[in-house]
């Protein structure tokens, strides 16, 4: 069941499209903001709401990065792994985090509390490498900050 | 200094307020075009203007626009194109955190001579503090009478709004995009027919990216003539270049397309030459997608004239020994830099974004992704650079968009004038290991 508030905020999306359907991805970023993922229980309702079939919004749903229809960690950490930032050394950058956190890209650490993904340029490449935690973007990051950045996520 | 047309005030104090952006000048297209102009005099400027695609593929912008089918009952759009994920390229980025409101300028400046009621910006889903900055602009826009009903009491209203994607390059490319706003996977559509003719919802439709449009403000307050005396032939004004990589000073600048390309990287007022005091091995001029060049390459074309940051000049010598200005993402390796590790991060990017909808892109980028994998690693065979450049040349024009060839072209440059670092990494698998 979409609760009242999800289904407000995704009114709001559908008045700037002509058309209900048009608003489905925003519908499903609502409900995933909401509930950091997109269930197979969420997704039927989302698609009830949008007058859409389960499956048309599924297929939908999977072809973008950002919508997550497995679960993930409480924050995602999207690392920039092109060019500029390889250039750069990203890879260092990916190496301790996967230490630290004890995961490899796609995964989710076990207490819960991060996913990493590989996310293609962040916009930011003169400040490479960079990698964004939820919505914060780090620049020019050296691996002796990453603790400190890690620490402030709980 | 060179001339700057969109980034003269990026650094006044709270220039990313209505009040401080009007102060100095802004929203002075709107009113010139709404209450001195119709519709068809301002695409007339932007067509003396000379003014080219800034996404890359350097389209004129007044031609596309003069395509527009204004004879359609249906409603026009105008859609800007804010997903700029090329690798290496920031430029729209920078312009919207720093002006948004110049945006918004070129935005309603836009929709006015298109006959737009309803507008978009659509913007990756990485960007979600840009989009809360640009809804903050476009707030005070409608506050102040700008966006809206009857704007300025000139009759014409326009109703502007940011769409965030969610996370897929390929939503870039132009018909993609609709294929997203209109809440579908962002496959890309067979062209023609171009968006001017059926775009979004089907209707006429401009698609423009962010540079473009802000460009549109200077060539209505100067006039198209004045605009088209900044640059050189047919790369009229000014274009923003994204510069990183091993240099001194990497970020955007504005510079007046006609500059050498050695004065941008070497001079102090650009990128300040190679860092470390190491030399430069090559340069991807123009984002990703476009073929990667050798040091003497970049610098002078092959019958040795000295290479000029214009779309004509970087082109020069086609894709033997030239390369394209493409978006702007000027990336620069020193002589450390591993060409092959390189080209797999490349391979492995096209990879994952391909839509999948035509085979050659979508088995090809896969192929190549692995076999750059085992060079890389020190498993390579024999043949299997010429098994790369084969692939490649299967994949190149033989697809639905020019993600396909965009994938192809580094791989084919790359061997063209780095061969004798992938014939090491062959030779001799046990230095490469790791
Ligand atoms: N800025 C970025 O982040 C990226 C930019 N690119 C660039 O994109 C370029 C390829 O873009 P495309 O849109 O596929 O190129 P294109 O050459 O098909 O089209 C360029 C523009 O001109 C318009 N156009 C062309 N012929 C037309 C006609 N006869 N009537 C009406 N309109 C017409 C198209 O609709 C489009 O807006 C590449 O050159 C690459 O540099 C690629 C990836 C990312
Ligand atoms: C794979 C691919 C990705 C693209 N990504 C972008 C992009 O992020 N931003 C952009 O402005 N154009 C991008 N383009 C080019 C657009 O298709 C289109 O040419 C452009 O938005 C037109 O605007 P312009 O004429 O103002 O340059 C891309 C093209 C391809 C093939
Ligand atoms: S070339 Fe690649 S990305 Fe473009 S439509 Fe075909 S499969 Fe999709
Ligand atoms: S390549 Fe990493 S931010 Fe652009």
């Amino acid at each position: 069941m979409l609760t009242l508030e999800e289904k407000q905020e995704i009114e709001r999306a559908i008045h700037q499209v002509p058309l209900r359907k048009a608003a489905c991805i925003e519908a499903l970023k609502v409900v995933q903001e909401h509930r950091r993922w997109v269930s197979d229980e969420s997704l039927k309702d989302v698609a009830a709401f949008m007058d859409m079939s389960p499956a048309e919004l599924d297929s939908v749903a999977t072809f973008y990065n950002l919508i997550f229809r497995r679960p993930v960690g409480r924050h995602i950490i999207l690392v920039c792994d092109s060019i500029s930032c390889w250039v750069m050394g990203y890879e260092k950058i990916q190496a301790h985090l996967s230490q630290k956190l004890n995961i490899g890209f796609g995964e989710t650490t076990l207490d819960g509390r991060y996913t990493m993904l590989p996310n293609p340029c962040l916009g930011t490449c003169d400040h490479a490498p960079a990698f964004m935690i939820d919505h914060d973007l780090y620049r020019d990051v050296t691996t002796d900050q990453l603790d400190a950045i890690l620490e402030k996520y709980t | 200094m060179g001339k700057k047309l969109l980034t003269e005030n990026i650094n006044v104090p709270g220039i990313e307020t209505f009040e401080v952006y009007r102060k100095n000048g802004g929203y002075a297209s709107v009113e010139k075009a709404l209450k001195t102009m119709t519709p068809d005099e301002v695409t007339e400027e932007v067509k003396k203007s000379g003014l080219r695609g800034r996404g890359g593929a350097g389209f004129p912008a007044g031609m596309k626009w003069s395509f527009l089918d204004r004879k359609s009952e249906k409603p026009r759009y105008l859609v800007c194109n804010a997903d700029e994920s090329e690798p290496g390229t920031f430029k729209d980025r920078y312009l919207m955190e720093k002006m948004p409101h110049l945006l918004v300028e070129g935005m309603i400046t836009g929709s006015y001579a298109l006959g737009a009621k309803t507008s978009y910006i659509y913007i990756r889903g990485e960007y979600m503090y840009i989009v809360r900055i640009l809804e903050k602009a476009i707030d005070e826009a409608y506050a102040a009478g700008f966006l809206g009903q009857n704007i300025l009491g000139t009759g014409y209203s326009l109703d502007l709004y940011v769409h965030p994607g969610a996370g897929a390059y390929i939503c870039g490319e132009e018909t993609a995009l609709l294929e997203s706003l209109e809440g579908k996977r962002g496959n890309p559509r067979l062209k023609p027919p171009f968006p001017a003719v059926a775009g979004l919802y089907a209707a006429p439709t401009v698609v423009n990216n962010v540079e473009t449009i802000a460009a549109v403000v200077p060539i209505v307050n100067l006039g198209g003539d004045e605009y088209a005396k900044t640059g050189i032939g047919k790369s009229t004004g000014t274009k923003l270049i994204s510069a990183s990589g091993h240099i001194n000073k990497p970020g955007i600048y504005e510079i007046e397309l006609g500059l050498p390309v050695e004065e941008f990287i070497y001079s102090d007022e650009y990128c300040g030459g190679i860092w470390k005091g190491r030399k430069m091995k090559a340069v991807v001029a123009g984002g990703s997608s476009v073929p990667i060049l050798p040091a003497d390459l970049i610098l002078k074309t092959a019958k040795g004239e000295q290479r000029l940051m214009t779309y004509e000049s970087l082109a020069d010598g086609g894709f033997v020994s030239g390369t394209m200005l493409g978006s702007g993402g000027f990336i620069v390796y020193d002589e450390t830099a591993c060409i092959v590790r390189n080209l797999w991060t490349f391979a492995r990017f096209y990879h994952h974004e391909s839509c999948g909808q035509c085979s050659p892109c979508r088995e090809g980028t896969g192929w190549m992704e692995k076999v750059l994998h085992r060079i890389e690693h020190g498993h390579g065979h024999s043949g299997d650079i010429d098994l790369l450049v084969d692939v490649a040349k299967k994949i190149e024009g033989n697809t639905i968009c020019p993600l396909g060839d965009a994938a192809a072209w580094p791989v084919a440059s790359a061997i063209r004038h780095f061969r004798e670092e992938f014939e090491y990494h062959v030779k001799y698998p046990e230095k490469v290991k790791n």
